[in-house]
């Protein structure tokens, strides 16, 4: 305990969460390792060919997405919040139901819906006596209709990020505006949208990285960006497949460090104070009679696209055609997405609450940059991190075999990835963030002062930890398993290119029977990933009711954690 | 008891990066002392505080409690191995623990039923009997602060530390709180060192007060010495108002205006600086020998004491309270007589 060690016991203290951090940021640098090797020609093929798609693809889709839900979230969240309209109270919290449908599963819907055989196309036909030619449907397997499917399935990001910042101005600040004259809409325009400039540009950009991660529902809708070219390569029968694919990955990898860097400039550049600390009920607008039913139904009308109709849809389908056979396997599956998720947000929650108190008891400039480091991950599509997984296990297991055939006579088989063990730890590299976070947020609510406190009545670390963090933190704990176990559940690129043989989750056997247009099988599947996708909304959106500053329960779970909950496709 | 040496800091600095908190620092809290430090927030008394208690690790320095030695640049025990209690300024009581527990989680001694009778004791000396199985958030502030009292008592440490234990409190429960805090204190054998940034707690609560300014002691001593023969104009305003005249020393008395004052200890022809506190001058309305006339320019009540400016015939304005029973007015004609014994002079450098 004396002198010298000092030094060694502030290293032995860092090490864990230093090594956790290379751990999960590994997958990471893989990839962008790859960009220097040797693929056989197949990436001089791919950039020859499909890459201008890709790129064009996938930057149409971005800023289609990005439009749209900026729209759609920005205004919705002032109508609800500002306005009194009929309604209202139920869809400030409504608007954010979407965020329960994975993206795939409303491309799934939409294409039923409204493809040729579909309801809608057929019931026209029939109506009006059209023969299959007579008449122009807008196709939903198309860019377009890629973009509006994402749009409804993410608007809920902006929503939430811009009905933050509203509730957090000032009234004051309003009303002066007010008193200066400005009426409500020069008011919005510019007061209010300037203020919540900066937490709608940090919503947007979670909706951009959605969008860049977006695999399912980009698939279905025959779009090629990245994400769905990564998986298409790596499942190219050449044995360089992996390689390419990798590289491809670190193009995408590259367009998600811009879109961090452009944000943080754009948060760096616009940060603003409140400059008063008054809160009040924030006035409201009385909207009437025409208005205030087009504020309704203009509401009413993302909720109603974005989650009523999937969801109706697939209950309907589940009601009429779910079969015996159905039912017995989607157990099976479900005890399968089940056993994955328990795991995977189990070890989230143990590593997150290593980093966060490894970081709580060794604060040096190493610890913060690692915890930072960590959170990579979060904004690393699935499959990118799936394929930077899979190379380094791919090695190992050859390495293994190799190993285990001079020194023994036998092959072991695919140890790692041939089992849990990979996707298990595509999911610690994926979803670390979210969990860390959460426990962060919860521990930064224990005041310091209670360290000094046990410390000096003679605990150890150790002890301190058990008896006042961990009891503490336990509400956060369990909101962190929670979303991870969510999380894991609604992934779909990850985990079809990392689950072992054989081995199908929910997501993963929807995935499947739709694509095989057996979507009234995948139904009770689908319907299942949707209950549980809602666990997040209500835990959210009880959060964000009770964030506000002065509002009438006053709650000290403040964090929102806006980067919670995933549409992870 | 046993024969404690209480805690001795000797030559601590500490710095942030670039900003230095502690400047060699020295300081001694004998056993059944209470010693204040008093300090402006930013001064570093905090983390003078921190560093004791072993929170922070020491740079440069020794600290001694009880004899051996807890930190130097080569030594740092843990905070769990010295001998501290430790009152934080927000209490620090654990939320989720109740009254009896939060005391008795400093305690390794015993068995469950002595550590039992023993918060209970402890309760029983701050007054708090009935409430072992409270929990924190149902208590107030003036209550917190006596549990956070005795759950660093509990493991009978040789230091204790306050790190502005009242600042919390309203103006009335603080008094009221204070004194029972300093009965337990000198009840016991324990050295206390106790930080304020309120120059009038520290003079009150304090055996010694040490006045910490930029990291650095700049005075200690017993209360009415610091406050009455402040080491420096900067010490002096600390604790109040202060009238500065300036003068020269002529055959060991200084000729101020307000008459000849005693320096016997300065050199003949050293231009000094006079330091009157606003009490130190007495009016009248009849002169007495040394008095000097003034008129009253202005008078304002503030409780118990008058605030009121005086006027001398050179012009010189002086800062004077008097008791508000005496009703003195604007325009007043009146006599001012120095009490000798609260003058401070200081020679100015040349």
């Amino acid at each position: 305990m004396v002198g010298g060690n000092k030094r060694v016991r502030s290293w032995a203290g860092q090490a864990p969460l230093v090594l956790i951090t290379l751990f999960v940021a590994a997958p990471v640098g893989v990839i962008a390792m790859s960009l220097g090797r040797d693929s056989g020609g197949l990436w001089s093929h791919l950039a020859a060919t499909v890459l201008p798609d890709y790129v064009r693809n996938t930057v149409l889709l971005a800023l289609g997405v990005t439009l749209l839900t900026s729209v759609l979230g920005v205004a919705t969240a002032w109508l609800v919040t500002l306005c009194r309209f009929p309604g209202q109270r139920i869809l400030r919290w409504a608007l954010l139901l979407p965020l329960a449908i994975p993206t795939y599963l409303n491309a799934y819907a939409y294409t039923d819906l409204l493809q040729f055989s579909g309801p809608v196309q057929s019931g026209l036909r029939e109506t009006f006596g059209w023969g299959a030619r007579d008449y122009w449907f807008p196709e939903v397997r198309s860019l377009s209709g890629a973009i509006l499917i994402l749009a409804l399935g993410l608007y809920p990001y902006v929503y939430l990020a811009a009905r933050t910042a509203f509730l957090e101005q000032s009234v004051c600040v309003l009303e002066v505006g007010r008193t200066l004259g400005l009426g409500p809409w020069s008011n919005f325009a510019r007061i209010a949208l300037p203020l919540a400039r900066p937490s709608i540009i940090a919503g947007l950009s979670l909706v951009l990285m959605e969008t860049l991660a977006e695999f399912g529902a980009v698939q279905y809708c025959a779009v090629d960006t990245f994400a769905t070219g990564i998986y298409r390569t790596f499942k190219r029968p050449d044995p360089h497949a992996l390689t390419a694919a990798a590289q491809l990955s670190a193009c995408l990898l590259l367009l998600v460090g811009m879109l961090i860097a452009v944000e943080a400039l754009a948060r760096r550049s616009a940060r603003f104070h409140n400059t008063s600390t008054r809160y009040r009920e924030l006035p409201s607008w009385q909207l009437r009679g025409a208005k205030a039913w087009l504020a309704s139904f203009g509401c009413a009308l993302p909720v109603l696209w974005g989650f009523g109709i999937p969801l109706g849809l697939f209950a309907l389908r589940s009601w009429q055609h779910g079969d015996a056979r159905a039912r017995e396997t989607f157990l099976e599956f479900g005890r399968n997405s089940f056993t994955l998720a328990s795991i995977a947000s189990l070890l989230a929650v143990f590593l997150a609450v290593m980093m966060a108190l490894g970081q709580r008891l060794h604060s040096t400039a190493l610890t913060r940059f690692m915890t930072r480091l960590s959170g990579i991950g979060y904004a690393i599509p699935g499959g990118v991190i799936a394929i930077g997984i899979l190379v380094p296990v791919t090695w190992l297991d050859h390495r293994l075999n190799t190993l285990g055939q001079t020194l023994f006579g036998v092959s072991p088989g695919l140890v790692l990835g041939g089992t849990a063990v990979a996707i298990i730890y595509g999911y610690q590299t994926r979803f670390l963030a979210v969990s860390l976070n959460l426990v962060q947020a919860g521990l930064t609510r224990i005041q310091p002062s209670l360290d000094g406190a046990a410390r000096t009545l003679g605990a150890s670390p150790a002890r301190m930890v058990r008896q006042i963090h961990l009891p503490m933190l336990r509400g956060s704990l369990l909101a962190a398993g929670l979303l991870v176990f969510v999380d894991v559940i609604k992934e779909l690129p990850a985990t079809l290119i990392l689950r072992p043989f054989n081995f199908d989750t929910l997501a993963v056997r929807v995935y499947q029977l739709a694509s095989d247009e057996r979507l009234a099988e995948a139904s009770t599947g689908a319907l299942a990933i949707i209950f549980i996708g809602l666990i997040p909304v209500v835990i959210l959106s009880t959060m964000l009711d009770r964030s506000r500053p002065g509002a009438t329960t006053s709650s000290s779970d403040s964090d929102a954690p806006l980067a919670a909950p995933g549409a992870t496709s | 008891m046993s024969t404690r040496a209480g805690l001795t800091v000797t030559q601590v600095s500490h710095a942030y990066g670039k900003f230095v908190a502690a400047r060699q620092i020295d300081l001694v809290a004998r056993p059944g002392e209470v010693h204040c430090l008093l300090g402006p927030s930013g001064s570093g008394k905090s983390t003078l505080l921190r560093l004791i208690a072993g929170l922070e690790t020491l740079q440069q320095g020794h600290i001694e409690i009880d004899g051996t030695e807890v930190a130097s640049p080569t030594v740092h025990l843990s905070p769990e191995q010295r001998s501290v209690g430790f009152v934080f300024q927000d209490y620090a009581l654990f939320p989720h623990l109740d009254v009896r527990r939060n005391i008795a989680f400093g305690m390794s001694r015993g068995s469950a039923d002595q550590q039992r009778q023993r918060v209970r004791d402890l309760l029983d000396r701050v007054g708090m009997t009935d409430y072992e199985s409270a929990m924190p958030h149902t208590l107030s502030g003036g209550q917190q602060q006596r549990i956070a009292l005795a759950r660093a008592l509990a493991s009978e440490p040789a230091v204790m530390l306050l790190d502005e234990p009242f600042s919390g409190l309203d103006a009335r429960l603080r008094r009221d709180v204070r004194q029972t805090t300093l009965d337990i204190l000198h009840a016991t054998d324990v050295a206390t060192l106790m930080v304020t940034h309120d120059p009038q707690e520290a003079l009150a609560t304090g055996d010694v007060v040490s006045v910490i300014q930029a990291g650095r002691i700049v005075q200690t001593g017993p209360p009415a010495e610091v406050y009455q023969r402040s080491a420096s104009r900067a010490i002096a305003e600390v604790f109040g108002p202060i009238n500065r005249l300036t003068g020269e020393v002529q055959d060991g008395t200084v000729a101020s205006c307000c008459g000849p004052l005693a320096a016997p200890h300065l050199t003949h022809g050293s231009a000094v600086e006079v330091l009157l506190r606003p009490e130190a001058i007495a009016l009248s309305k009849q002169p007495a020998t040394d008095s000097v006339p003034a008129r009253i320019s202005s008078v304002s009540i503030e409780g118990a004491t008058l605030r009121i400016t005086v006027t001398l015939p050179e012009g010189v304005e002086l800062e004077v309270y008097d008791l508000a029973r005496r009703h003195w007015q604007a325009g007043d004609d009146v006599f001012l007589t120095l009490d000798d014994a609260t003058v401070i002079i200081h020679p100015l450098p040349a």
